[in-house]
């Protein structure tokens, strides 16, 4: 693989950009793999990257029905943060933001994560005390979080209305550490390198039933023939589900369909990202200068990919009152992604009741932040049988009630 | 926008005028359930890439609760019916089974 580096630009820039090779391989399967992962979005290939680096296991495949980066991974509003109220979730989080920092020298390949900030509105009384609560929980485990009065939110964000008819701003949580970074980037940054230690990544390539003899995983049958495998991780968010019924087991996992939007690229408004989770709506501004806003999920199953379209209308008449100064812009876009929620809407990262088959899954509305962090625990647990970073975030902790309780929690979304 | 009919006052309405409530025909295990089985109750669900049968109330009409049997991919309403079952009716398994050649209630299960 060919370095990208200052130097490369300059070269490549005197010879007509002709010299760049592929980024990653389009290699045919083969018969047998040590792992198998199932799912190329950001969990999948940073799973597989960790395998790679972190414990040398290289014969590695992972399969995708669609394209890399294709499912949420590429549908998401790029939020990075770890400012959750759980210690469990507070580590892996922080360990994922952490890595973020230098992910593109690690990947050598731009993810362009940018620490803009990210700054949690608190627009009732229960919201400030769950915010200062999270500051204090956050200031024990190591994340460097702040709570901040209003006139520190006006000087952070001055399009702001504070004194919004519903709900005034009362304050808000401020983790200066946060930020957001390219999402396809860090999907093709991760599959870049795995390509690189020889791992195949095989894309429109369906799988469509799993093979087990004496409770044990043997393999896939895709739509590309049957491959043989030692490992299986199953890491399909939406899809989990469907996955896991045909390996015959069953998952707390529903799957609803979460939306998104952009508006026309405007000049700079806001240099942060923020969150008004009682009004439910969060907004920042991509470097094209579109407004990229999300908003709450649909409240029934759905596998579709679209959402309904009053959400989008509760969204923006949110976020028109709180930021009067966007009501004229128009919006460009707008998208959905199938996410996979718990019961406890933590995630899951476990062994399953097939040896051989684990599954990462239950990131919903809020994994993009994790990929890093989600992929180094669970290639862990895939490597060795155990994770510290996983090891909470079992199955079991349905049948013991040992719930991981972020909805409680005011960090609601993304 | 999904439209829905309430099966008991009769009216046909946007989902807004609807609260979603999840999957239907879940068993309650009660008192002497084993853990995996509360469990189950609890949390465990098809989440079917397809037909679903699911609970709705409808909040803002006669506030009563109902089921309905659904494409989760197509977003398709093949009925609505009483909630006071313990599976879906014949009439109900005919109109999916007409839409979706093969497919038959205890398969789903
Ligand atoms: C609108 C929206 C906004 C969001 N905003 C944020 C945010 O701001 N911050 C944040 O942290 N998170 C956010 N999220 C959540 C985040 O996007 C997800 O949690 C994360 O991307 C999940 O990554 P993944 O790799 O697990 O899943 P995905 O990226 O969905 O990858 C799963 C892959 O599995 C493949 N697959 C499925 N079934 C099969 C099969 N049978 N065979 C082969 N391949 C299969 C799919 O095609 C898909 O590519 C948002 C999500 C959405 C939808
Ligand atoms: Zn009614």
């Amino acid at each position: 693989m060919k370095r990208y580096s200052a130097f490369a630009v300059a070269r490549e820039a005197l010879r007509y950009h002709k010299g760049w090779g592929r980024a990653w391989r389009a290699p045919e399967p083969k018969a047998r793999y040590d792992v198998i992962i199932v799912g190329a979005g950001g969990h999948g290939l940073a799973t597989a990257y960790y395998l790679g680096k972190n414990f040398g296991i290289t014969n590695v495949a992972i399969l995708e029905k669609g394209w890399l980066g294709g499912g949420n991974t590429g549908r998401n509003t790029t939020i990075i943060r770890s400012n959750y109220l759980q210690d469990s979730s507070a580590a892996i989080f922080e360990k994922a933001r952490s890595l973020y920092e230098d992910l593109s020298q690690d990947l050598n390949y731009n993810v362009m994560f940018s620490p803009r900030g990210c700054l949690m509105l608190a627009q009732t009384q229960s919201e400030v005390r769950g915010y200062e609560r999270t500051a204090h929980a956050n200031a024990l485990q190591g994340v460097e979080t702040e709570w901040v009065g209003p006139e520190r939110v006006k000087e952070l964000l001055p399009i702001i209305n504070l004194d919004g008819p519903r709900y005034p701003v009362l304050g808000g949580l401020w983790q200066a550490r946060a930020g957001t970074a390219r999402h396809d980037a860090v999907a093709w940054g991760y599959a870049r390198a795995c390509s690189d230690m020889g791992m195949d990544i095989i894309q429109n390539c369906e799988v469509t039933g799993v093979m087990r003899a004496g409770g044990k995983v043997t393999g896939v049958s895709t739509t590309r023939g049957e491959i043989g495998c030692d490992k299986l991780g199953m890491v399909v968010a939406g899809h989990s589900g469907v996955l896991a019924d045909l390996a015959g087991f069953r998952l707390p996992i529903e799957s609803v369909a979460l939306q998104a939007l952009v508006s026309e690229p405007v000049k700079p408004l806001i240099d942060i990202v923020v969150m008004a989770n009682t009004v439910h709506g969060y907004m920042s501004q991509s470097d094209k200068g579109e407004l990229v806003i999300g908003g709450g999920t649909d409240s029934f199953n759905n596998y579709s990919q679209r959402g309904s379209y009053h959400h989008i209308e509760h969204t923006l008449a949110a976020l028109i009152e709180t930021f009067p100064i966007i009501s004229r812009i128009k919006m460009l876009r707008q998208w959905g992604g199938i996410v996979d929620m718990t019961g406890d809407r933590s995630p899951i990262l476990s062994k399953t009741p097939v040896e051989g088959i684990f599954v990462n899954c239950g990131w919903g509305t809020g994994g993009f932040k994790a990929i890093p962090g989600s992929g180094w625990a669970f290639a862990e647990l895939m490597a060795r049988g155990q994770s510290p970073l996983a090891e909470e975030f079992s199955l079991d902790r349905f049948t013991e009630g040992r719930f991981i309780d972020e909805s409680v929690a005011a960090g609601v979304a993304h | 926008m999904l439209i829905l009919t309430c099966p008991c006052c009769g009216v046909s309405a946007e989902e807004t005028e609807f609260a979603a409530g999840g999957e239907a025909h879940i068993t309650r295990f009660g008192p002497g359930a084993s853990d995996e089985e509360f469990r189950d109750y609890l949390f465990a669900r098809e989440n079917p890439k397809g037909v679903h049968f699911e609970r709705w109330r409808h909040a803002y009409g006669c506030g009563k609760w109902f089921h309905a049997a659904r494409c989760t991919v197509t977003l398709e309403v093949f009925g609505t019916y009483s909630a006071q079952t313990l599976e879906p009716p014949l009439a109900i398994r005919d109109a999916i089974a007409a839409r979706r050649p093969g497919w038959t209630w205890g398969a789903a299960e």
